[in-house]
Parts: structure tokens; sequence; C-alpha cells
């Protein structure tokens, strides 16, 4: 497929790069894991796959062959060769056929995916497709996609289309006071900031500024005290990790970030959680839910156990189109 | 005094070494990490400044006595002495390239020329790896030199920048936010992901900065 349109910022992404932190290298990878592995599971692709993650719109393709892809996550409306789609499922193109991912307020979530059967295929560096925009390798040349750039998928068409599947945010809700929630285990800082700060984090809701994109989201609410300044040593970083700068306003890491930091950590939007504020827009707001190790394995528990439905029934509906036995 | 242990979520546990960041206890992290990652629940063992990010491949079931078996490595860890090459690189310091120069003059009470003394005498050994690919925090720097972070990070900083942030200082490998003062620009690379390994330098390496110009 060729890319006919972008406001910028779609990028390929599969899980991230592993095993290269120590070497200054991020993970980066998919904002939302849970749309991404979705998406491959449609299409039967292997748990990894890189697809493309779209978070403006309009964005604009074209197939250049008959193919099938699947379109997950959200904040958009999609029309291919005219005619409106739903999400989350797998379409059918044809040659020639354009895909239109176009602005829809009122369509929750903020980033699409889509997926390609057997994924994007872009070279693996350092064991992963995802483009590094930092370091400027990975995805597509390491960088955002452009009108132009073609992409072709690993895999052949399953030759299936038409099914889809109830969107996480409807099957595993979370909202807390009417707001979505996001859950944080407190980090080693966390005793550092003032009762009142403390207090203030879990009691308010946080606003997720314009100046939020992959590396992190930049929060607007009550500003949080340190009982002293703290100043830190350079440590190690994941996505989720909430920074606070001295000027109180928090930043949570996000897959982009730095795989180190120096700022102190007040605690960690749990790995199960991510994908729900990679789908929460700017300007949106959210709430913070304190959690603990074993209620966090519960909720990635959880997590892989509506990705393993959602693979059965994938696995079925192919079987039964195609009159194999599962 | 007893290491802290921390959770950055379920995704890793952060190990911070008590004590003040010096080259014998950071050979201490070095040989924890090498333990470490040989441990299945763990995916990569990621040395910071004194401390050591344990990133899980599987996040235990039984994390308490997981952090006794990560103590007592500690315990049992001897500095593991890394001997690597020294790279010299050329700085320019102050002007378009130093904008925070002034600020970190300021703060210290140094004079130019004392900053660009103390910051070029010492031979920085290479603690870890970290921020962007390629980057090495370094131990090693004048106690007069250190300067608080920025208190708003800045948005872009060019590949090269020499900074200054809290006790230590480094080289940014690429553009990219920064939350440090920087007072100089050299030209090197850092990092190219078709080497292998790809990062230039490693722990146990060391950097010699060498004045190449002043700009008052």
């Amino acid at each position: 497929m060729e890319v006919l349109s972008t406001p910028g910022l779609a990028t390929v992404q599969d899980f991230g790069r592993f095993g290269s932190l120590r070497f200054g290298v991020g993970t980066a990878g998919a904002m939302d894991h849970l749309a991404l592995a979705a998406g491959n599971l449609l299409l039967g692709n292997e748990d990894g796959a890189a697809a493309i993650e779209v978070p403006l719109f309009p964005f604009k393709a074209r197939f250049d062959a008959d193919n099938s892809f699947a379109l997950t996550g959200g904040g958009c409306g999609a029309r291919l060769g005219g005619r409106a789609l739903l999400p989350w499922s797998v379409h059918a193109a044809r040659a020639g056929e354009e895909l239109l991912l176009s602005p829809a307020p009122g369509v929750p979530g903020s980033r699409a995916y889509l997926a390609l059967p057997g994924g994007v295929d872009v070279p693996e560096v350092l064991g992963s497709r995802s483009t590094q925009l930092r370091g400027v390798f990975g995805g597509q040349c390491g960088r955002a996609l452009q009108a132009g750039d073609k992409l072709a998928a690993r895999g052949a068409s399953p030759g299936l289309a038409g099914y889809g599947l109830e969107p996480p945010g409807v099957a595993l809700p979370l909202l807390a006071d009417g707001t979505p929630g996001v859950r944080v285990i407190p980090a080693a800082e966390y005793e550092r900031f003032t009762e009142a700060s403390r207090a203030a984090f879990w009691a308010g809701e946080w606003k997720i500024t314009a100046q939020s994109d992959r590396y992190g989201y930049r929060l607007a609410g009550a500003a949080l005290a340190f009982e002293a300044p703290v100043e830190m040593l350079s440590h190690g970083i994941v996505p989720g990790v909430i920074q606070v700068p001295p000027n109180g306003q928090p930043i949570i890491q996000m897959r982009d970030a730095q795989p180190s930091g120096g700022y102190p950590k007040f605690g960690t939007v749990i790995e199960a959680d991510l994908w729900r504020l990679a789908q929460a827009p700017a300007g949106s707001r959210i709430r913070f839910v304190e959690t603990d190790w074993n209620r966090a394995l519960a909720a990635a528990e959880a997590l892989r156990g509506w990705l393993e439905e959602v693979g059965r029934l994938c696995d079925l509906i192919r079987c039964s189109a195609l009159g194999r036995r599962p | 005094m007893t290491p802290a242990i921390s959770l950055l979520g379920t995704t890793a546990l952060l190990f911070e070494a008590p004590g003040h960041c010096e080259l014998a206890s950071q050979q201490r992290i070095w040989a924890l990490a090498r333990v470490a990652e040989r441990w299945p629940e763990v995916r990569e063992a990621v040395p910071g400044m004194n401390n050591l990010m344990l990133v899980f491949a599987a996040p235990p079931r039984d994390l308490a006595g997981f952090e006794a078996r990560l103590r007592a490595a500690w315990d049992g860890a001897e500095p593991l002495p890394l001997e690597g090459r020294v790279v010299e690189l050329p700085v320019t310091y102050g002007g378009e390239t130093g904008p925070h120069l002034q600020d970190v003059l300021d703060h210290t009470g140094l004079c130019l020329d004392e900053l660009v003394e103390r910051h070029t005498a010492p031979l920085y050994p290479v603690f870890a790896l970290g921020s962007h690919p390629g980057y090495c925090y370094l131990g090693g720097m004048d106690a007069r030199l250190a300067t608080p972070r920025r208190a708003v990070p800045v948005l872009r900083i060019p590949g090269g920048a020499v900074s200054i942030g809290g006790a230590q200082t480094g080289v940014s490998a690429s553009d990219g936010p920064s939350g440090w003062n920087t007072i100089g620009h050299t030209s090197i690379r850092f990092f190219d992901p078709g080497r292998s390994p790809p990062a230039l330098l490693a722990p146990g390496d060391s950097i010699r900065f060498r004045v190449q110009a002043v700009t008052r």
C-alpha cells in the first residue's frame, strides 16, 4: 500500500525493542499494545507483527493489490473506497481502493492501528521493527510515514474479511468517579511528596495537555510539592513512570520514553493500563487509582484472558469459514 | 546502610545501592548486573548511576523472595574492574552552543576559566549508558561544578551538546529533550544501529574533554 497523505506522526510499531536498554535504546513500540495484539489476532498474524500506528487524521492510503487488513484502536472514522468501515474488524480491499481515516469527534480513543497480513515488511533493527524516532532507525527509515511511502505486507492475505470484535474499552472498562481511570503503583520517591500532594494526586482529575506525545504525557492539575528538594542520580525508567519535575506538574513516560531519567518518580501506571492512556486524547481528563503488585498482576492476567478469548474466536471464525477444524 | 528496592509498576524493579556514586560501588553494580541478567525472571539488567534496573521477562509471583535473592547477590558482589579505552573529545565551551553556561557559572560562583579547567581536568569513566542511544553517564565530575537540572526540561538539545545535570556531566549523542544545562559542544558519533555492539562506548571506557575553544 502507498501512503497518500498524513498530517504526521504515523509510525510502524511492534511490541518494541527489548535487550538494548543498556545501549541507551528505549523500547519504543505501539502505544496501545492491546489494539496492536488484537489487530494481529484478527488477521492470524504472529504475536509481535508490526502495524501502522496513526495518531493524527486524516490519513489516506491506497492499496496497490487486493489485500485484507485489520483496523483497531480508535479516534477516527474509516472509509474504504467511500464505504464506511466498522472499527475493530477485518476488511478486504481491492487493488486501487483508497482507505481514509478521518477525524471523528465522539468516536472513543485517539490512535488507530492498521494491521496487514503477516505484519508490515520493514527490516528488523536490533530485534524489532518499531520506529526509534530519537535514534532515527527502525520502522520506515527511522522516521514517521510520509506521503509516497510504500509499505508491503510480509504475508499473504488470509482471503477472509468481514468479522470483528468488541472493543476492549467496552469489554474492560475502568472508571473512577465517572472519569477514565488508570492504576498506579507508588514508586521510590512517593513518600517524599507532601501528604497534601499525595492526597491531591489520588483525589484530583488530571488533564492530558496538548504537549503530550509518544515520549510522554504532560499533565495539568494540582502542583505536586516535595517535603524537601530532591536531586537524584540517573536511573532506569520504563513507560508508565510518572516523573515530577520541580514545577510540580507530572509527566507520564510513554513508549518513546528514554530508558533512564533523573526526576523523582511519584508512581508508575501499570503496564496493563498503558493502552488506556494511549487512547486518552489530549485535552481529556483522567484519574489515578492506587494499586499494588498482586492486583497489578491480576490486571495483566485479565488482559491476557481477553486476548486469549479474542484469539480463540478468531481461530474459530477462520477455521469454520475455510472448512478446517480449529 | 542497606540498598533500596522499589517497583517500576510490574515492568521492572529498581535497586539503589547505598552510599555515594563512586567507581568502586559502580563496579559492584556491574557485577550485580552480570549475576541478575542470568535469572529467568529478568529480561535485561540495566546499570544506572549507583543503581540497577531489572526489567522483568515475567514478573515474579513471589516478589519478596526475588528481592531477598537480589539483596543476597549484592552482598556477595565483588567490584568488577572493567578497564576499556580512553576517548578524547575536543569541546567548544560557551557561545551559541553553550546556552546555559552562564547559569552554571551563576550557580557555582566559578569564573569561566575555572569552570573550563575543572571540567577538562578529570578522566571520566563511563559508568553506564542510558537516556538515548549511545549516551554515556560519566563518573568523576568535580563536585564544585554540580548544578541542579533545569526547572523545565528544554525540548530540543542538539547532538554533541556537553552538559551538566546535578553532580553529573555528559555529551548528548543525538538531538532531543533534556533537563540538563548545556555548557559547550563536541562532535562524535556515539551510536550506529548497524554496528555490533551499536554503542561506541561501554561501561569501563573513559572520556577526556580537551579545550578546543572558549567563547566569551
